[in-house]
């Protein structure tokens, strides 16, 4: 077993990680260093495991075995705010905003999360200029400036998408975690929110973590893929190795894989 | 400046603009605008009752948070205030003691209750303050030779309170306002019935009271209205939307709704405390029954929920209602005297009647309650009128 890990070039890691739901492993020890820089595609047929391993990296979820490492230290028995706010964010499946709020409200919410002006009972957050200004900045980013007055709930689908993006961008975290950020999505927005992540992958310095069904997708973005069947380590490598994989095919085609 | 004081959050409706203009104009004038105990009596519960539905909207229509017990901390402000008045006589010290205590226990109460059973299902909250508001209830009747029971307590204010103290030797002139008009309407010269609308108001510490109470409603409701414009503020909305992506946002949610909680029962208890010196007896009949915190329900709910402007329409709607449909019904049985089934129905005894059913026709009718529904009207008229203006541009360039 492993002590110690480069905590220059490895951002985060997972050891042996494990939830058991009442005699159900849906997560078996699965471990896995996430080095900065990179983008690592999680894949897996339906049920796999995938976005349960999200939610114990995040946090929704607490593992019952193994441990989750960020830069170094051990959060596996941090809280959601408590992980969020040590860089670990993520954007979700199901569209999760503020749906009474306006689109710009919501992403003042995330940059004033950033700020920790949450205490503040006096001031009147209209007037918090450079709140704004920052939020209108994410705004831009994800092309929703000029919907900025409107209420989340009345933006279509795809523009929810982006502003879920949107929100994750103005937290600035340092692990950004996707969860079919694309799903349901027009070509046109699914472009905008794709070009959105090679731009953070720009910044050398972050872990990105991408669950995708589209294999097209996986393919030109990933750094690295992983593939989970029945919450188990199937495979971990190169994009192109990986989808070529025997196991991997067999994996997806619904056939139970080799015992290793 | 104005936006100053309404922290931006301005009515956003001329309508809604103009009735909380006549209502702030009402409370200011009122004693030398109203004539009579009966019109005294009403603007001074809305005074109060403007902070108790203000500071629930706080709590229900922000943060989405049910309590049962905001009456409880309403009576704990009010008890402690009498109870302390009691123990070291009339005296101002005496008072502000009576406040603290009250606003201390509030604090404290409030503060356990919101640790201990926030952090489960939102439905759980609103039956521990269930269980907790009716074990205080049985300890005012059980602790009687503490507390008065169910005969409650008289409450000693200072004297510059009370109806004997003169602020001043020479009484003032008011205008009965309802009286003139009553008078035009019913044919009367004008001329004359201006006249005989003319009433002298006694300064006495009753009037000082009244606009202790008006000071304190106006600037509690302002600095509750800054509060829910905050930062803070705003985060208790997002909680309200959805509490599970706050918490991903990284902020501790159990915290922000435990000071939400707080907050509520601090302001309650001012009220309470004010209550107490106002009426000069509490029992727990006028200040934690649970008939009186459906009503503070009703009032915030007819009002609109999370707008504080709300509160405002709905204390004043519902308190006017409680204490004149019963003149309006006498007047009504009057008219339809000679109609047997109509006038058995108009008869004031069946007021709670008419309550009833004005209170179901407005929560059907208006829907986000007096606030939500005026503002959809703004809103949409607005909407309409852009669209005109849209299609006028066009019309002019073909």
């Amino acid at each position: 077993m492993r002590t110690t890990t480069d905590s220059r070039r490895v951002l985060l890691e997972t050891r042996d990680l494990t939830i058991n739901f009442g005699g159900h492993v849906a997560v078996n020890k699965v471990s896995c260093a996430f080095e900065r820089g990179t983008l690592t595609s999680i894949v897996g047929p339906n049920g796999a495991g995938k976005t349960t391993y999200f939610n114990l990296i995040s946090g929704q979820l607490r593992a019952t075995g193994g441990s989750v490492i960020l830069a170094g230290e051990d959060i596996t028995h941090l809280s959601v705010p408590a992980r969020a706010d040590k860089g670990l964010r993520r954007a979700f499946q199901l569209t999760n905003l503020f749906p009474g709020l306006s689109v710009l409200e919501n992403v003042r919410l995330a940059v004033a999360a950033r700020h920790r002006v949450g205490y503040n009972f006096w001031q009147r957050a209209s007037r918090r200029r450079d709140i704004t200004e920052r939020a209108m900045y994410y705004l831009e980013r994800v092309r929703l400036a000029h919907r900025a007055d409107v209420p989340a709930a009345a933006l279509p689908h795809g523009d929810q998408r982006k502003l879920e993006v949107g929100l994750l961008l103005a937290l600035e975290p340092k692990v950004f975690m996707f969860d079919e950020p694309t799903a349901g999505m027009s070509l046109d927005d699914a472009t905008v929110i794709l070009e959105l992540i090679a731009e953070i992958k720009q910044q050398k310095d972050k872990v990105i973590l991408l669950v995708e069904h589209k294999m097209d997708i996986v393919r030109t973005l990933s750094d690295r893929i992983i593939v989970l069947h029945n919450g188990e380590l199937l495979e971990d490598g190169e994009p192109e190795t990986v989808i070529a994989s025997t196991v991997v095919q067999e994996a997806y085609l619904g056939a139970a894989p080799a015992a290793p | 400046m104005l936006r100053a004081l309404l922290s931006d959050d301005l009515p956003r409706s001329r309508l809604l603009a103009a009735i909380l203009l006549a209502i702030l104009i009402g409370l200011a004038g009122g004693p030398f605008l109203f004539e009579g105990s009966v019109a005294f009596r009403t603007m001074s519960m809305i005074c109060i009752f403007i902070i108790v539905v203000a500071s629930y909207d706080m709590l229900i229509g922000y943060t989405a948070v049910v309590s049962f017990a905001h009456m409880m901390f309403f009576g704990l402000g009010a008890y402690s205030m009498a109870i302390l008045l009691r123990e070291l006589g009339p005296t101002w010290p005496a008072a502000a003691a009576g406040l603290l205590v009250g606003q201390a226990l509030s604090l404290l109460l409030a503060l356990l209750l919101g640790l201990l059973s926030l952090r489960v299902r939102a439905i759980f909250f609103a039956l521990v303050t269930l269980a907790v508001a009716y074990s205080f209830l049985q300890l005012l009747t059980q602790f009687y030779h503490f507390t008065g029971g169910e005969d409650g307590v008289r409450v000693r204010t200072p004297a510059e309170l009370g109806p004997a103290f003169r602020l001043a030797e020479s009484p003032w002139q008011g205008f009965n306002l309802f009286g003139f008009i009553g008078k035009v309407l019913s044919g009367e010269p004008v001329d004359e019935a201006w006249e005989q609308s003319f009433f002298t108001v006694r300064l006495t510490g009753r009037l000082l009271m009244y606009y202790l109470l008006f000071g304190s409603s106006l600037l509690l409701f302002l600095l509750m209205l800054r509060m829910m414009n905050s930062p803070f503020g705003r985060i208790l909305q997002a909680i309200r939307e959805n509490e599970f992506r706050v918490e991903a946002l990284g902020y501790r949610t159990v915290l922000y709704r435990t000071a939400s909680v707080v907050f509520a029962a601090c302001f309650t208890a001012f009220a309470g405390a004010l209550f107490a010196l106002s009426t000069r007896y509490v029992n727990p009949e006028t200040t934690v029954s649970f008939d009186l915190m459906v009503f503070v329900l009703l009032m915030t709910v007819i009002g609109g929920m999370g707008t504080l402007y709300g509160a405002v329409i709905g204390a004043s709607l519902f308190l006017i209602a409680e204490n004149y449909l019963q003149d309006l019904l006498r007047l009504l049985s009057g008219w339809a005297e000679g109609l047997p089934l109509l006038a058995a129905l108009f008869h004031p005894s069946h007021w709670l009647l008419w309550f009833g059913l004005l209170f179901v026709a407005s929560v059907y009718f208006f829907p986000q309650g007096v606030v939500g529904q005026l503002r959809l009207w703004a809103a949409r008229r607005h909407r309409r009128r852009a669209a005109g203006a849209y299609r006028q541009a066009m019309d002019g360039s073909n």
